[in-house]
């Protein structure tokens, strides 16, 4: 299953049944909360000046609204939660770090102590791959509403960066990908993929790719010998695979025809791009994708 | 009457991360992620130091916001974007602006800044209160 399909089934589940604060809303946690964050509104702490204000009474600050719910020390995430069902889908998928980038919340009223609020969770998207400054990672967005009974008084749009540190080396592939056949004619050009050039084959003045047994000219006592490409060029053309499935591969993927900086062009696949941001002359450069030990594929990224 | 139209600027608020306000703050928004707390753990993690954590952002921001528009100003929305970590010992500096103006209704755009950059961004929606 793909990563959005993983996410597609996910979200299908809706919301998680609500999860009760293990505390009502109490004048402790506010004054722990207002010393650390140095919040010196009295609505907050003084009695009197709450009765006089138009709250008629002491209130929380509206921004604990999600530290009501929190999990605390000792917390694991309910069996329905889609944000710990996400993540674990994604750190399968070798995304396995995580930083928070977003928080949006909207408040319809101010907590009063007593109240005990519940939080339910529903995924609302995953979007990815991307190329991110952390390294590629997917983006996963969750809407959260938090309750008093039946009436809700807060929600937030809570979005994170699940990403693979740059470290952690290639992708985990699925399953095993299509093997090219590698003949003598063209054994140079996979052993120098494994060491990261990309070698292009040489007869005379005139490269040539792919590699083959015989110059462009037919000259039977010509020898080639090979150059080692910069790695950059631009898409030439390139086709969006959607269907059907390919191993090893999550759907759908870009394959673009490069026109390399030498005049020659290569095929490999397009990573972590948005098929839709693809265009004819966008500048790439090459990639490795190591698949064993045996095996490196040539592919391609966007320039920076 | 306070100045609260478009373009009025808020008065700069700075913010000594030290870490005992990071660690403060982690707990005091019960979150307990080591990398709040944690000074090995955070290393270990990557980063450089223990950090901030997104729920003291948010209510930053609101501090921020509600110190310059009074204490009955009313919060409707406090929506933020991160960017580069703020680590224990570097300083936070938020500036604001007022972009939008509706009767009661105001609109402060926020920007946190640290010696690595923008660390959040967003707006808060107020309703102004009482004076």
């Amino acid at each position: 299953m793909s990563i959005q399909e993983a996410a597609e089934r996910i979200a299908a589940r809706g919301e998680s049944a609500p999860r009760a604060a293990r505390d009502a809303v109490n004048q402790a946690m506010v004054n722990n909360w207002v010393e650390a964050i140095g919040d010196r509104n009295p609505v907050y702490v003084d009695e009197e000046f709450a009765a006089a204000s138009v709250h008629k009474g002491l209130v929380a600050p509206p921004a604990m609204a999600q530290v009501w719910t929190m999990g605390g020390l000792h917390w694991t995430r309910a069996s329905d939660d889609p944000l710990g069902a996400m993540m674990e889908v994604l750190d399968e998928a070798g995304f396995t770090s995580v930083v928070a980038t977003n928080s949006e919340q909207n408040y319809f009223r101010y907590l009063r102590h007593g109240e005990r609020v519940a939080a339910t969770a529903k995924l609302e998207s995953v979007v990815g791959p991307k190329r991110t400054a952390l390294g590629e990672g997917w983006f996963v967005t969750t809407k959260t509403t938090w309750y008093v009974g039946d009436e809700a008084v807060a929600d937030m749009v809570f979005r994170v960066l699940k990403f693979r540190p740059p470290s952690a080396g290639p992708a985990k592939t699925a399953a095993p990908v299509l093997r090219p056949v590698i003949s003598k004619d063209t054994e140079f050009f996979w052993t120098g993929l494994r060491e990261g050039e990309l070698r292009i084959q040489r007869w005379g003045e005139t490269l040539r790719h792919p590699p083959g047994p015989m110059p462009p000219d037919g000259d039977f006592d010509a020898k080639p010998d090979y150059v080692f490409a910069c790695g950059r060029g631009t898409v030439y053309s390139y086709v969006v695979h959607h269907h059907p499935k390919v191993p090893g591969k999550d759907l759908p993927f870009v394959v673009a025809l490069v026109e390399l900086e030498e005049g020659v062009r290569v095929m490999g696949e397009l990573l972590d791009t948005d098929p839709e941001t693809v265009r004819i002359g966008l500048p790439v450069e090459v990639a490795f994708v190591k698949i064993d030990e045996e095996l490196t594929l040539p592919a391609w990224r966007v320039a920076r | 009457m306070k100045d609260c139209s478009v373009g009025t600027e808020l008065p700069p608020l700075t913010i000594e991360a030290t870490p005992t306000f990071v660690v403060s703050t982690a707990l005091a928004t019960r979150d307990f992620q080591d990398v709040h707390h944690d000074r090995d753990a955070a290393v270990q993690r990557g980063s450089k130091d223990i950090f901030l954590n997104i729920l003291t952002d948010t209510g930053l921001v609101q501090r921020f916001v509600t110190d310059w528009a009074g204490p009955e100003a009313f919060v409707r929305s406090i929506k933020i974007r991160l960017g580069v970590p703020c680590y224990a010992y570097d300083t936070l500096t938020f500036t604001g602006r007022v972009t939008e103006r509706d009767g009661d209704d105001v609109v402060v755009s926020v920007s946190g800044v640290d010696s690595l950059g923008e660390h959040v961004v967003g707006t808060v929606a107020i309703t102004l209160g009482g004076e």
